[in-house]
């Protein structure tokens, strides 16, 4: 039997550390190495990694390929999002920014985008020493450490104050898996200062018949009365498996809005937490997985409240067919000081196979006594008496089916506010649910 | 065109129609009446394809085809219609576009071209007339929030689309307060046509007094056990069904 191989990125982590001689990137990724010596894969003793077992993807070695630079202009194309000719497009490659392939097109006086390695040479120097890893304190896990050890050409975005972006921000992550395994560790800071309104979307592709293993963290930061959209599409091959990290932390009052579409992959592990740090905080998250095949998605969310007054709504819904299988753990915490927290969270899903899993569980922990929260999940099948109702319209047993399914996830497709994107999102449901 | 010979059907094991035989011909509107578990709801359930529902004896012909044999789809675009008693609720699916799609998946069936956009929205204009319907209850998703009278409004609404050539009103009068009931047969009555045939099936009188039905049945214990014009619906509004439960023992007695 394989077993599980983590030597080699000793040697990959020295090699790195010996040849980058900046300080501030350099220490904290000699902590994240000592802490994921310390703690080593997420095992599946770990609660919150039980019904996700990523250490089996490391019974292989994997390529962390520095330089080489083989994805082409005409690989990317093919990966393009509608809406892109208008869109800041930051290209990766095997988790590294490539300033030469991206395009921003907003104005420096909206917002700069620079390597990190660059960005804490620069006046935001102090800023980025501030902000950057703070998601840390929240996850303890080696595969959070395993990003932070090989922190090396992230990029950083900062959004000026009074700047609502005209031009959206797409990522792509491109993961080059001909000729070996590949992992990729993409990291990036993001900041959007007072009064700012900055949209991301994160689109994953990897290309070869190599397994890929996209280990990434986002950390966003929003200030006071600034607006943070996210979205993250993942529609990647099956032997493409990743776990996301997306840190939101909302140090003064503002608000985000977030849709995680899982339609494809192996392995999916999303981490979505959101900091509430000052009062009056208020966050939507949402999230859609129509899984088939062997895919496993596992939807972590995390709401913090630390302050009072503040308000959160998560959405998630499923459509799980085959052997796929889900996991959906909402974390709420409601701390001492979080009087008037609103905080409310949802799960439904839709098993259309015998073979399909999902487990969820919502988590509430709360410190306060004057609070307003709930959560509710259901899983279940289509409705039969609504499927006998469209076919004794002439609608095919089929077509009702997809109709039903359609209707189910466009509660979450809808919310979706990038109209491009959206339509983009609707087409690919459409074309998935109508295959059934 | 609708031949039913000697059903028997159970539902989880328990027989619940027990041989019935009813002949319904073009432009004809027959009424079945009965008590509650008679077995009505059953026959309504069968005749549209309910999988839930054995037949454990008996056929159905509709226009010469082993009715049976098709799926609920199927005879649909057959030209068979069943207004539900308690029509659902679909959040999400707006009820034009169902519409629309039930009318194109019928047209294909029978070999015609889809409806283009402006023949449908003229069908739906003049039909919405027809059974003075709102226009704001088509934007929104099927049955979603309606009251009881705006979704046996909905069912006629989409039978005005259909154009079925067999229609069954299973308790479609059931919930509907007077004015309710009014425009509900209203549009029925403006749906009949020598070409096309109605089963109703009901508790009440009241429905049949708008639409005058040629035949009346009285379903107890899952048969008919009385035909007869409509002045068989008045005589049993005015004795109850006790009167028929009473000669049907006598005669089993017999």
């Amino acid at each position: 039997m394989d077993t599980i191989k983590t030597d080699y990125l000793k040697d990959k982590f020295n090699e790195l550390q010996s040849s980058s001689a900046d300080d501030v990137l350099s220490n904290i990724r000699e902590e994240g190495f000592k802490n994921f010596n310390k703690v080593g894969l997420p095992a599946p003793h770990n609660e919150e990694w039980r019904l996700t077992g990523i250490s089996n993807l490391f019974k292989k070695e994997y390529h962390l390929s520095e330089l080489e630079n083989t994805i082409t202009i005409a690989d990317i194309d093919t990966a393009r999002l509608p809406g892109y000719e208008n869109a800041n497009e930051l290209i990766f490659i095997n988790g590294k920014f490539i300033p030469e392939l991206s395009t921003i097109r907003s104005s420096e006086n909206d917002c700069i985008v620079l390597p990190l390695e660059e960005a804490i040479k620069t006046e935001y120097k102090n800023l980025i020493d501030e902000h950057l890893n703070k998601s840390y304190r929240f996850i303890k896990d080696g595969i959070h450490a395993l990003n932070t050890s090989f922190m090396h050409g992230g990029v950083f975005i900062y959004i000026n104050k009074n700047k609502v972006l005209q031009h959206p921000f797409y990522l792509y992550h491109f993961a080059d898996a001909r000729n070996n395994h590949l992992l990729s560790q993409p990291r990036s800071l993001v900041y959007i200062d007072e009064n700012a309104k900055g949209q991301l979307t994160e689109y994953y592709t990897t290309i070869g018949a190599m397994d890929s293993f996209t280990n990434e963290v986002m950390e966003i930061v929003v200030n006071t009365n600034a607006i943070a959209e996210y979205y993250k599409i993942q529609n990647d091959v099956a032997n493409a498996s990743q776990v996301t990290t997306t840190h939101i932390r909302q140090i003064g009052k503002s608000y985000t809005h977030a849709v995680t579409v899982s339609l494809n992959g192996g392995m999916i592990r999303n981490n979505m937490n959101v900091i509430m740090e000052k009062e009056g905080n208020e966050a939507h998250l949402y999230g859609l997985y129509l899984l088939k095949r062997k895919t496993h998605v596992d939807n972590h969310t995390l709401v913090d409240n630390t302050k009072p007054n503040c308000f959160s709504n998560e959405f998630y819904k499923g459509i799980l067919d085959d052997n796929a299988s889900g996991v959906f753990n909402g974390k709420i915490f409601v701390r001492q000081d979080a009087q008037k927290t609103n905080a409310y969270q949802s799960n439904k899903n839709i098993l259309l196979s015998d073979d399909a899993t999902i487990n969820t569980k919502p988590q509430l922990e709360i410190f306060a006594d004057d609070v307003k929260c709930s959560h509710g999940c259901t899983i279940g099948q289509l409705d039969e008496e609504a499927l006998f109702y469209l076919r004794t319209r002439g609608i095919s047993k089929e077509l009702a089916q997809s109709m039903l399914l359609e209707a189910f996830a466009e509660d979450i497709v809808m919310q979706i506010k990038h109209e491009p994107l959206r339509k983009y999102v609707e087409e690919l449901i459409v074309e998935r649910l109508s295959i059934n | 065109m609708l031949s039913i010979k000697n059903i028997h059907a159970s539902v989880e094991g328990k027989q619940i129609l027990n041989g019935i035989n009813l002949e319904v011909k073009a432009g004809e509107v027959h009424a079945i009446m009965g008590p509650n578990g008679s077995g009505k709801s059953t026959l309504a359930s069968i005749l549209a394809g309910r999988e839930d529902y054995e037949v454990t004896e008996g056929s159905v012909f509709f226009e010469g085809n082993d009715m049976l044999e098709l799926s609920p789809e199927d005879r649909a675009r057959e030209g068979l219609f069943l207004a539900f008693q308690y029509p659902v609720e679909i959040p999400g699916v707006s009820t034009t576009n169902f519409i629309k799609t039930a009318l194109n998946e019928k047209r294909k069936y029978n070999g015609q071209e889809p409806l283009d956009a402006v023949s449908f929205l003229k069908m739906m204009k003049q039909k919405m007339q027809l059974v003075e319907i709102d226009k704001s209850l088509l934007t929104r998703s099927i049955n979603e929030g309606f009251s009881g009278g705006e979704k046996k409004r909905n069912e006629i609404f989409q039978m005005a689309m259909l154009e079925p050539k067999l229609a069954i009103l299973d308790e479609t009068d059931s919930g509907l307060d007077i004015d309710a009931l009014r425009i509900v047969a209203n549009g029925v009555n403006k749906l009949r046509n020598e070409n096309r045939a109605i089963i109703v099936i009901t508790h009440y009188q009241r429905l049949l007094d708008y639409l005058q039905p040629d035949f009346v049945h009285v379903l107890v214990n899952g048969r008919i056990v009385r035909s007869g014009t409509k002045e068989l619906a008045l005589e049993l509004e005015e004795k109850g069904y006790d009167f028929l439960k009473d000669e049907l023992s006598l005669a089993e007695a017999l």
